[in-house]
Parts: structure tokens; sequence; C-alpha cells
């Protein structure tokens, strides 16, 4: 993995001959495109969600705007941003007109480090079907969907209302609980990959070793790569706490209508409140789509064989074909969750992260860290069998592990004790 | 599975059959004697059944119909009696669909159809005249632009009088007792609320050892003594040990 460190392997081949106007043309064209594609997918995700919930409730959900409905999204949305804005007295304008687009701009940022497709030549140009290939692009998610956390927050904050501010308390708690499982099960991916770069991540997860080039198929075999497969329980965990970043049922407690009225939305009205949903869904998606990257290996997938290998085809189509089947298949994943579980209480969910889902995390990144040292430092003390070797080492890190949890939480106080604990104030 | 068997639920229900229809292209069978937005029926020949004689304003409990009768112009009579009805007008904003005008009216002018969609923007247009109430001349209700129509919801707009016998009458159900309609013609009598199937050749028996039973069972004899005057009138068979 050192040898991927050292190569130039967060630089997109477009920017190697310098930086002329068509160079530039390509990337505004790129802005454009991936934005656009967002914002389609947003549409498209929500009308997706709506009838797939409505088909497991045996209904026929949306089907009057457009053919099946499809349009829907679009009609809510025109009819939303011709709606009057109301500001409440007591609100802080000023972060209040803030906050949605605080909520949208990272949403938006943070997909722009996904591959989306495979190494393509323009006017000339070798590129990445992706926007930015930045060195430190698992950062730039962690960081962004950070940022998006201060939209909540400040929405809630700035609305001078209780029931937004409830909301918003709930939102940072929520998000800060799930922030450490969730760095803790990318973590468990890093280790495995040695790089940072989404690109870099991808193209392990197709062929270890190697430059660092488009995501080609380099058969089967290399499903086996595929980080699910190396750290399953780590993408279970990515997937939950995923959701919990999103505000996603069931931890949709962030704006919990029973509860909460709309949570930190409900003095927002018009196209802002359009806008916090606009930034909801493109987290959902961008956070499907980063699962896709870190686990699912992104774009890759087999080829048209009977096509030219680098055809435009097999260049430009099939890598987004793959990256989008996976896109949809993880997309239909959280709709299925949002029709079958009940929104977590407030206990539960603080519970649930803090007592069950972190240790979890954090024990399997150390099993993870413990395989990946016997495998680098090429450990064979078992009888001179590295297989074997690597086997019990991972045995006696699982255990090790399970003790480390058992203590743990035997040195967390039970409901009963809390009760005594607060006795004492 | 415990608390994944949510997943398996849902995932079982997409295979369903759904229980809604695909509304606005495609709408479910009505009740049969459903009360919707009204018509004002015309005779076979043209001519309006509508009398003016304000009764369905008089009975109506919303007091949204509002009524004004004329004497008919000699030369061009606009319905078959003295006069006629010079204005109607109907409030949709107060109308709660009782059916209580349909009850009242002694020449079956007025019936409801099974139209309910009808979303109106302003107030005026919520105010329906003898120009929207009034059927056209093939009998349909006029279609307001604001009104959703699809399949046979005009089709029977006169479904309440032939459910039940005229006068109240038990004796007479299954025997038509009103006026033709203009592009319908005379309707048919309905399958009763008394009788089980309808069978013209066997109708008036069932009907007769139908009524016996209840009689017996209430033990009303003034109802058997008139039930045996009516099967003398009615010529109907005398059900076998039933005396």
């Amino acid at each position: 993995m050192s040898a991927l460190l050292r190569g130039p392997l967060a630089v997109d081949p477009l920017f190697l001959g310098g930086i002329d106007w068509t160079v530039f043309l390509i990337v505004v064209v790129k802005t454009i495109v991936v934005f656009a594609l967002l914002l389609l997918s947003v549409l498209f995700y929500i009308w997706f969600l709506r009838k797939v919930i409505a088909d497991m409730q045996n209904r026929v959900g949306p089907n009057n705007a457009g053919k099946f409905g499809i349009l829907q999204t679009l009609a809510d949305g025109i009819k939303l941003f011709f709606k009057e804005q109301s500001i409440p007295d007591g609100a802080e304008k000023p972060i209040f007109r803030l906050a949605p687009y605080l909520a949208l701009i990272p949403a938006f940022i943070a997909f722009s480090i996904v591959p989306i497709g495979g190494v393509v030549t323009v006017a000339g140009h070798v590129t990445y079907v992706q926007l930015v290939d930045v060195p430190i692009g698992i950062l730039v998610l962690l960081a962004m969907s950070g940022v998006g956390l201060y939209g909540v927050m400040l929405a809630g904050w700035s609305s001078g209302s209780k029931y937004p501010l409830l909301g918003s308390v709930r939102a940072s708690a929520q998000l800060l609980s799930y922030e450490a499982a969730f760095g803790l099960s990318i973590l468990a991916v890093l280790i495995q990959s040695g790089t940072l770069s989404t690109r870099a991540i991808v193209q392990h997860q197709v062929w270890s070793g190697g430059v660092v080039a488009g995501a080609q198929w380099h058969g089967w075999s290399t499903l086996g790569q595929w980080f699910i497969v190396a750290t399953p329980i780590a993408f279970v965990i990515f997937l939950v706490s995923a959701i919990a970043e999103t505000n996603h049922p069931p931890f949709d407690l962030v704006e919990a209508e029973q509860e909460l009225v709309g949570g930190f939305l409900t003095e927002y009205t018009g196209i802002r409140f359009a806008i916090f949903f606009l930034a909801e869904f493109m987290n959902v998606i961008t956070m499907s789509a980063i699962a896709v990257t870190l686990f699912l290996g992104g774009p890759a997938g087999p080829g048209l064989g009977f096509l030219a290998r680098n055809g435009w085809v097999n260049a430009w189509i099939v890598p987004v074909f793959w990256f989008m089947a996976k896109l949809l298949l993880l997309l239909f994943g959280t709709v299925w969750i949002r029709a079958s579980v009940p929104r977590l209480r407030y206990d539960q969910l603080m519970n649930f992260g803090w007592k069950y889902l972190i240790e979890l995390a954090f024990l399997w990144l150390m099993v993870t860290a413990v395989i990946r040292v016997a495998d680098d430092q090429q450990w064979d003390f078992v009888n001179g069998n590295r297989g074997l070797t690597i086997f019990v080492v991972t045995v006696a890190a699982g255990v090790g592990a399970a003790l480390v949890y058992g203590v743990l939480m035997l040195c967390i106080p039970r409901g009963d004790e809390l009760a005594s604990i607060e006795e004492w104030d | 599975m415990g608390a994944l068997s949510g997943f398996r639920i849902t995932l079982q229900q997409m295979f369903r059959p759904r229980v809604t229809t695909d509304y606005p292209n495609e709408k479910r069978d009505k009740p049969e004697r459903q009360h919707g937005r009204h018509v004002l029926n015309r005779y076979e020949d043209g001519m309006e059944k509508c009398i003016g004689c304000e009764l369905c304003a008089g009975v109506c409990p919303a007091r949204c119909i509002y009524v004004r009768g004329a004497d008919n112009p000699p030369d061009a009579p606009v319905s078959p009696g003295e006069r006629y009805g010079f204005v109607y007008e109907i409030n949709y904003l107060r109308c709660i669909h009782c059916d209580m005008c349909v009850e009242a009216c002694p020449t079956e002018a007025i019936t409801e159809s099974k139209l309910f969609e009808f979303s109106f923007v302003n107030r005026e247009d919520a105010i329906y005249t003898k120009r929207e109430l009034l059927v056209d001349d093939d009998g349909r209700a006029r279609r307001q632009p604001w009104e959703l129509w699809l399949g046979g919801e005009d089709d029977e707009t006169s479904a309440w009088m032939r459910a039940t016998a005229p006068s109240g009458n038990a004796a007479y159900e299954g025997k038509v007792g009103w006026s033709g309609e203009l592009g319908f013609g005379v309707r048919e009598a309905e399958l009763g609320q008394t009788a089980t199937f309808w069978d013209e050749s066997k109708a008036a028996e069932d009907l007769h050892t139908t009524l016996l039973e209840s009689a017996d069972h209430h033990e009303r004899d003034h109802e058997r003594e008139a039930l045996a005057d009516t099967e003398d009138e009615t010529g109907a068979p005398h059900g076998g040990g039933h005396r």
C-alpha cells in the first residue's frame, strides 16, 4: 500500500498537462453536470421513495403529475417556490436565512468526491468521471457532514421558538453521537485501503497494487476485494450511522412530527423549507454513494466483452451504469428501512449509539487493525503458516475485543443505578 | 426474525394486490343510491319535469335551494303542467346532500347523480343555476369544467325512487310507478329491499311469502288483513299453508 501512497494518486490527470481554457471549461461542465445529476437524483429518489412505500402499504402512490407521477416532486417544488416565506418576529433573521444554505451546500460538496464512472477522454484530455479527487477525500466527507449539522442546529436555534430549538438540540446530540461510529466504520476501510482518496479506494477494491487508473474491471475474482467482504461489520455500522447522520427514519427524531411539530423545520416555509428537504435527501443520496464507493467497489463492474475495452460504451456507460445500479440498491434499502422500522425513542437512540454502536465499531476497528498488521508484517509464528496465523490472530483479537466489550458493559450503570446516582446530587 | 420481522412483512406487501385505485383515472364503483350533485330531469319529449312548486325549497334543511315558479307561456310551454320552474338554484356551499328535496318532489324533477367530485374555486361556481342543473338533450348531466366526471355517475340519477315502492306501500314494490326520462325512457323496476333475488315470474309469490312471514313474526294482525286485501287486488298466488 505504501506504493499507492507515494504515487501521484489524488491528482486528476486532467491537470497534469497544465491548465488552459479547455480544462477550465471541462471543470465547469463537470460541476454543472454533477449538480444537475444530484438534483435530478433527488427528484427521482423522492418519487421512488413514495412509490415503493406505497407499494409496501398496498397503495398506488403519486400518479397524477407526469407519467406514473414522476413529476410529483417537481410539482411540489414549484408549489413551495411560489409560497409565501414567513420569518418569525423572534427569529435571528440573518442566521434564519442562512441556515438552509448551510444545510444544502455541504450536501452538494460531499457528493463531489464520489467517483461516478471510470476514466474518459474529453477533447484530448484524459479525466475522471468524478468532480474532484481530493487527496483527503474522505475527510472532506466527514467535514461536510459536520458542517451540515450547523444548518440544522442554527435553523432550530435562530427560529426563536421552542420546538425548533428542541429539534436542533436533539440534532446536535444525535449527530455528534453517531459521527463517532460513522468515522470509526470508515476507518476500518481506510486501514484496508491505506488512502483517503475516494478514487484510490475504489481502485483498491478493483485491483490491488499498480497505479491508480479508472475503475477497470478485472474479473469476478475481484468481487472478494470489495470492502463489504473484507469488513462486513463496518459496512453495517456505516449504514446505520449514515442513516442516523442523515436524520432518516428510524432516526428522524430531529423532525419527529408527533413530538416536536416539525422539529427544526417548524418555522420554515416556502422555498427555504424545500431547501432543507432537498439537502436532507441529497445527504441520503450522498451517503449511499459513499457507501457504494467505500464498500461496493464504486463504478466497478463487468464490461461488455464484445465491445472494445476502451470504447466509449465501456468507458462512459458501463461504469456509470454499475455505479447507479449499486446506488439504487442502497437507496431501496433506505426506503425499505423507512417503511419497516418505527422511530426510536430518544433514550433508545442514545443507548444504541453510545453503548453498542460505537463500541462495536471500535472493536471491529481493532480486529481489522490486527489483521492488517499481521498481514503487513508477514507474521507466520503458527507452524510457519501465514493463513493460519492470520486466522489465529483474528480469533484472538475477536475474543480480546469481546472481553473488553464485556468489561465496558459492566462499567456502564444500568437504569436503576442511574436513578440512585441522581439521588446523590 | 424477531425485531427484523418488519422487513419481511413490508417486502411481502409489495407483491400483494393494492387496495386503492389509480384514482383520478379510475374510480371505484359507488353505492347504488349515493347522494351526489343534483340534476333537473326532463320528460322523454324534452319538457321539463319541474313545475315550480317550491316543495324542495320548503323541505330543504340547509335552505340551499331557491325556486321561483312562473306560468307556462301558452305558445311555448316549458313543462306539461300549468307552471314551470322559472328560477332554480342550489347553493353547494350549503347543500348537505340529504336527498329530502328528491323525496319531496312530486314530479321526480330533481334527483341526485353520484358525482361528488366538484371542486369549484369561487362562490359563483358554487351556486348551480338551472343552466347547470338541467340535463342536456341526451338526458345527461351538463358537465362543468370543475367537475370530475368519469364513468357512469349520471347513468342512474333516479335510483332512490326505484328502490322503494311508491307511497311507501311495500306491495307495490317492483312495479313501475314513475315517469320516463329524456334519453333513458321509463326505467325498469329495481331489485327491491325485501326480495333476495329478482325473477319476474316468482317475484310476487316471493314477496307475498316474505311479507306474511314478517307479519307472523311481528304478530300484527292488521298487517295480515291488509295483505289479504291486496292479494285479491293484485291477484298474487296464495302461498301454501299461509292462510
